[in-house]
């Protein structure tokens, strides 16, 4: 067994080549463990707000905003990650004009892989509320718009934050993908020491796998926490 | 794109896709069934087995898995199955013919590496699939299984005729679309080199730099096998979702 070898590349696992400094981002080449947080943070940040747009345009009536949402989230839930990864990275040079990093190019697509799945759980959240809710607001006066933004979405986007967690976690888990393209996160710092070392494997992948463990079962045990706490106060059909 | 080798490696993909996932959606079935049923015996070391089955397997990257049974296995596994698992090359039904084309052996080669894939994926999915029948027995309030047995049905009996019928009907639905994740999971064997879809597609890309046309043939067809599959779940809601009333 080498476990001292873990232990000796265990600051490697968790920032890898990470730059601090006090020029503006700060964290440059971000790296292992941290590197995998930074990207489930930024991805799930721009998916939230893609997915609620993508979201309320599917529950629209008017066709022309409900379409392109559609054909998003049943394009995007159809294809496995690891295709969108190379997709974009092979598409993105033609549409822009010029080659993206491959940090950048993950992090789009995980804004863009999460995106449409929270627009499910957003969807999913606003058709558990009771009907009477929207015809309520919509009979005190408030259009449409204002019924959602004032009303529907408080509610729904409070019962929606265990799926968001449970969404968040399978994204820290799905950062491992950006390895493929060479990204060096904990996946491909784990692949580096592994390649170098040659005789630690087992006990390298398994270090790995507790780290994303343990980070991934305690926000999911926190999740189901929040979701037990939050059922108390739904609003209900009877 | 459609002739000739890229044409060839594409298809080869497909049915390697295909294969690698039904094997490994049996296995995880069965796996699953397995863990499942342990969570629910009154026997404590079991429930604890399944329990951190099923939380260590969910919680961890299938990535991580992939390369722990490929890279690192070799240490656990006893060394009888290492010898079989790296002596198996050409097993599997080798040359044959299907639509009219003659499909040499080169292929089908059902190795070590489709074996860590299938190993991976059906470790990997018992465990969703484990949480998935657990979650539809338990949405079963209690007290259908208590009148059934007031009624003078056995436990098993019980279960049987009483529970097992209206969880099916819920639990099905979750479970083709575990299905589902797993062909698309599936895709992540390419870093072993497991010759499936995105392998080949990124095959293809390199040797005829076509990397478009490739992506989009792979999209096409990933597209192609969830909207089918979505289209019978959506179906089956439509015809067998029997409100259950409590």
């Amino acid at each position: 067994m080498h476990w001292d070898i873990v232990i000796d590349n265990f600051d490697y696992f968790i920032i890898g080549q990470t730059k601090f400094d006090g020029v503006f981002p700060f964290i440059h080449d971000p790296g292992g463990l941290l590197a995998a947080i930074i990207l489930a943070a930024v991805g799930i940040f721009g998916a939230f707000w893609l997915g609620l747009a993508a979201g309320l345009m599917r529950l629209s009536q008017r066709w022309w905003l409900k379409l392109p949402a559609v054909c998003y989230i049943e394009m995007i839930r159809g294809m496995p990650l690891l295709l969108l990864i190379f997709w974009f990275f092979f598409l993105a040079p033609v549409l822009i004009g010029q080659t993206l990093p491959a940090f950048t190019t993950t992090m789009f697509c995980f804004m863009i892989f999460t995106g449409a799945y929270v627009a499910e759980i957003v969807r999913a959240g606003v058709m558990a509320l009771p009907k009477g809710q929207m015809e309520a607001a919509r009979g005190s006066g408030l259009s449409q718009g204002q019924a959602m933004r004032f009303v529907i979405l408080p509610q729904a986007l409070r019962n929606m934050i265990p799926s968001f967690v449970n969404q968040f976690v399978s994204l820290i888990k799905d950062t491992s993908l950006a390895a493929i393209l060479g990204v060096g996160e904990l996946t491909r710092t784990g692949v580096q020491v592994d390649n170098r070392e040659m005789v630690a494997s087992f006990e390298i992948w398994i270090a790995i796998a507790c780290l994303y463990f343990m980070i991934c079962y305690v926000l999911t045990s926190y999740s189901r926490r929040l979701e037990a706490q939050l059922s108390r106060y739904q609003a209900r059909d009877r | 794109m459609f002739s000739g080798e890229p044409a060839e490696w594409m298809w080869e993909g497909f049915v390697t896709t295909l294969q690698i996932s039904s094997i490994s959606l049996v296995c995880a079935m069965l796996l699953g069934i397995v863990i499942c049923v342990m969570r629910m015996t009154p026997f404590k070391p079991l429930q604890w087995f399944s329990l951190a089955y099923t939380e260590f397997f969910r919680n961890t990257p299938l990535l991580i898995q992939i390369f722990f049974w490929y890279n690192a296995s070799h240490v656990v596994i006893p060394e009888v199955i290492n010898q079989w698992m790296n002596d198996l090359y050409y097993w599997f039904p080798g040359p044959f013919t299907m639509f009219g084309h003659q499909f040499v052996g080169e292929w089908v080669l059902f190795n070590v590496e489709l074996i860590t894939g299938v190993i991976a994926l059906t470790v990997y999915t018992s465990a969703f699939i484990a949480e998935e029948i657990r979650a539809g027995i338990f949405s079963i309030p209690k007290n259908q299984l208590e009148a059934s047995r007031a009624v003078g049905l056995s436990f098993l009996q019980g279960y049987r005729y009483v529970i097992l019928p209206q969880a099916l009907r819920i639990v099905i639905p979750p479970l083709i679309s575990q299905a589902l994740n797993l062909i698309k999971n599936s895709s992540l064997c390419m870093v072993i080199g497991v010759g499936e879809m995105m392998f080949q597609a990124t095959q293809i890309e390199s040797y005829h730099s076509i990397p478009f046309e490739a992506f989009s043939v792979a999209l096409m067809i990933y597209l192609m096998i969830s909207l089918i599959v979505s289209f019978c779940i959506n179906m089956y809601n439509k015809h067998f979702m029997i409100q259950v009333m409590y």
